[in-house]
């Protein structure tokens, strides 16, 4: 894919919705890219999207590689209409509510509310509320009806997302905005399935987006237990360089993906990942994983009697904030190195993955 | 809609320029005099259908309230001061536009997964703060900003709930659009229009303005704290947001002049038009400035409430923005 073609496919996906439980219509535009590509496309019962493209392989017993980016994003819950039609909320997966105050955000009510995250006027603030943080029972969304009107429109459990279309940036090569964690993943696994739509692989190949990682890597959970393949790569974000934050923690946005070293994933992928990289001149970077739950691949290694995984990150900003920013050019490598990866494969190597 | 359109200028104090080219635009074709002065004032005559013997001047301001660049960080990272008040708290994970080319630019914060519980509990302090425009280093960054560059908030205006705006800068492009309904509707009394500049830094283009129109009734039109919210005593309010325009008393810059003040109520009650009262006094007004102009002038404040005035999105309702028009032009026809 060319870099225009990028751009406007991540901004698409990072503007839809899917908060984690509810992923339809981010899994729906996902499904709309990747079809294109593959051979077939399903949900199953917790609602992954499988996309699967079948390989070439004359003569031999078949394998298959999981290609897994989660669809579902953070976001709020209604939990109760105040007497003036304010409306409170708790957060669904990891939210800083420290970034929620003068959030223009989206109520998916009876129909679609805009509405903007209030807090306390600054003017009312004790001198010890101003020195402590926002928490959610502090906070309300005013939607701009009274308490009647509200409940005509809205109620509990009702989701709430983030109204927060995507920006290009005008300096470098970047993309900022709600939802890239990880919806850059899935724009990487459409990248692959672009890469690969005229080559030859001898893998069967499932792309997947996963549903409900933000709460717990649940879909992930079934979707490897589903699929049995033999090996799998998750495509995540990890945390890009920002001011006040220095190495290991953060990675060069524009440095390219990072590979994940560590027990959660087998070495021989590594390795095979690293030496893609090298003869095809990707940057990549490398990152020390102890052992931190943190992605899919923590649960696809498990799943049965063990999958073989792999884990690349694409560095991001401010991670879990409404401006969240990749570099596009990180994103198009991991694609591309995806789809090295993917074509490298045959029968020995995964045979090889049980031998230590 | 001229509020929609004037809130997603930016004007941040000392940067008008936007929108006062966007207020002039509106004028022309309208038979109006205008003049601008040395700090970037735009002063408007209208002349009016009625007799009109005193010098009547309204007054809303064209800045808002935003930020600067103070250094550029090898990494590319802008560091930024407020320019007028602003609670730093509501700056975390915003879009802003930088310069006036209104280059897009976010300002994030560390991801929640990289901080230690206790940080967790203290709000970010602006020193923690950074504009990011996605440049790769300095020089990336050099090519579109410099020290000095003004920022502004990027929140579009947009039209929500119960007829009610979810936007920026209605502090006080809302004053903004009320004057310039008065001076192009046709008719009405004769009265002079201050669009003044730097308001938030300390009242001083309303302190210019009115030297130069010399009037003798001013009436600030402006957008103030409405705080009915949740968590909030009803009587710790200020205003209500549909209640209609709020009418000072005084605030920290001035103690209105009771002659303004009882002709705002009984112009309001006279022509049936909802008003409530300014419950807090705190905040300054270029009535404040205008008051004491010369040897001293009438002044007055009608203020539109608004929710979460400062901050990058503010909320108004559309009904009290229209009976504000309506209480300043019947307070006009009485007092021109």
């Amino acid at each position: 894919m060319k870099e225009e073609e990028v751009k406007e496919l991540v901004m698409e996906l990072s503007f839809a919705v899917g908060i984690s439980g509810s992923e339809e219509s981010a899994t729906a535009a996902a499904s709309r890219h990747l079809e294109r590509y593959v051979t077939r496309v399903w949900r199953d019962r917790l609602g992954n999207l499988i996309a699967f493209k079948e390989g070439d392989k004359p003569g031999e017993e078949p394998f298959s590689l999981a290609l897994v980016a989660h669809i579902d994003e953070i976001g709020a819950m209604v939990t109760k209409i105040e007497e003036g039609g304010a409306l409170r909320f708790t957060g669904v997966g990891g939210i800083d509510p420290r970034i929620l105050p003068g959030q223009p955000v989206e109520v998916h009510g009876r129909t679609l509310l805009k509405g903007v995250v209030g807090a306390k006027a600054p003017h009312l603030l004790s001198e010890k509320e101003r020195r402590e943080a926002s928490k959610f029972e502090d906070l309300f969304i005013d939607i701009g009806l009274t308490k009647e009107q509200a409940e005509k429109q809205v109620r509990i459990g009702d989701l709430v997302s983030f109204d927060a279309p995507p920006l290009a940036m005008t300096a470098g090569k970047n993309i900022a905005g709600k939802s890239l964690d990880d919806r850059a993943g899935v724009a990487a696994l459409v990248i692959c399935a672009a890469e690969l739509a005229a080559a030859r692989h001898r893998a069967n190949i499932y792309f997947v987006a996963s549903v409900q990682e933000e709460v717990g890597l649940r879909g992930a959970t079934t979707a490897a237990y589903g699929l049995v393949p033999d090996l799998a790569v998750a495509i995540d974000v990890t945390h890009g360089e920002a001011p006040g934050l220095t190495p290991p923690d953060v990675f060069e946005l524009g440095g390219g993906p990072a590979i994940a070293v560590g027990p959660n994933f087998h070495p021989a992928l590594t390795a095979r990942l690293e030496e893609l990289a090298r003869d095809n001149r990707f940057s990549i970077q490398r990152e020390a994983d102890t052992g931190v739950p943190g992605t899919d691949a923590w649960v696809i290694q498990v799943s049965r009697e063990g999958i073989p995984a792999a884990l690349l990150s694409i560095p991001l900003r401010y991670m879990h904030t409404t401006v969240e920013m990749l570099s596009l050019d990180d994103l198009i490598n991991t694609g591309r190195l995806l789809a090295a990866f993917a074509r490298s494969l045959d029968r020995p190597f995964v045979e090889g993955l049980a031998c230590f | 809609m001229l509020l929609e359109k004037l809130s997603n200028l930016p004007g941040v104090s000392g940067n008008e320029k936007a929108v006062r080219e966007a207020i002039i635009e509106q004028l022309q074709g309208h038979a109006l005099e205008w003049q601008t002065d040395t700090l970037g004032n735009l002063l408007v005559r209208k002349k009016g259908s009625g007799s009109g013997s005193r010098r009547v001047m309204l007054a809303a301001h064209m800045d808002e309230v935003g930020l600067m660049v103070t250094s550029i960080e090898k990494s590319g990272h802008l560091k930024f001061r407020p320019v007028g008040g602003i609670d730093s708290r509501v700056l975390v994970s915003k879009r802003v536009r930088v310069g006036d080319d209104r280059i897009p630019g976010v300002i994030g914060s560390k991801a929640i997964h990289l901080q230690k519980p206790e940080e967790r509990l203290k709000p970010f302090e602006l020193d923690q703060l950074y504009i990011d425009i996605g440049a790769r280093n300095k020089d990336e960054a050099e090519k579109h900003v410099q020290i000095g560059t003004y920022v502004s908030f990027d929140t579009a205006c947009t039209p929500f709930g119960d007829g009610c705006l979810r936007g920026k800068a209605f502090d006080d492009r809302a004053g903004c659009a009320v004057l310039l309904e008065l001076l192009l509707e046709k008719g009405g009394p004769a009265f002079d229009a201050a669009f003044t500049v730097q308001e938030e830094v300390g009242l001083r283009g309303a302190r210019v303005a009115s030297y130069t129109l010399q009037p003798q009734y001013a009436l600030a039109v402006e957008a103030t704290a409405a705080a009915d919210t949740p968590d909030t005593e009803k009587e710790r309010s200020a205003t209500m947001l549909g209640s209609g325009p709020a009418i000072s008393f005084m605030d920290r810059s001035i103690i209105v002049n009771r002659e303004i003040f009882k002709g705002l109520i009984e112009a309001g009650e006279k022509a049936k038009i909802p008003f409530q009262f300014r419950r807090f006094t705190g905040g300054g007004t270029d009535a404040g400035a205008i008051a004491l102009s010369r040897e001293g002038v009438k002044a007055g404040v009608v203020a539109v409430p608004c929710r979460y005035i400062h901050s990058p999105c503010s909320v108004l309702k559309k009904s009290d923005l229209q009976h504000t028009v309506s209480l300043v032009r019947a307070w006009l026809e009485a007092t021109a």
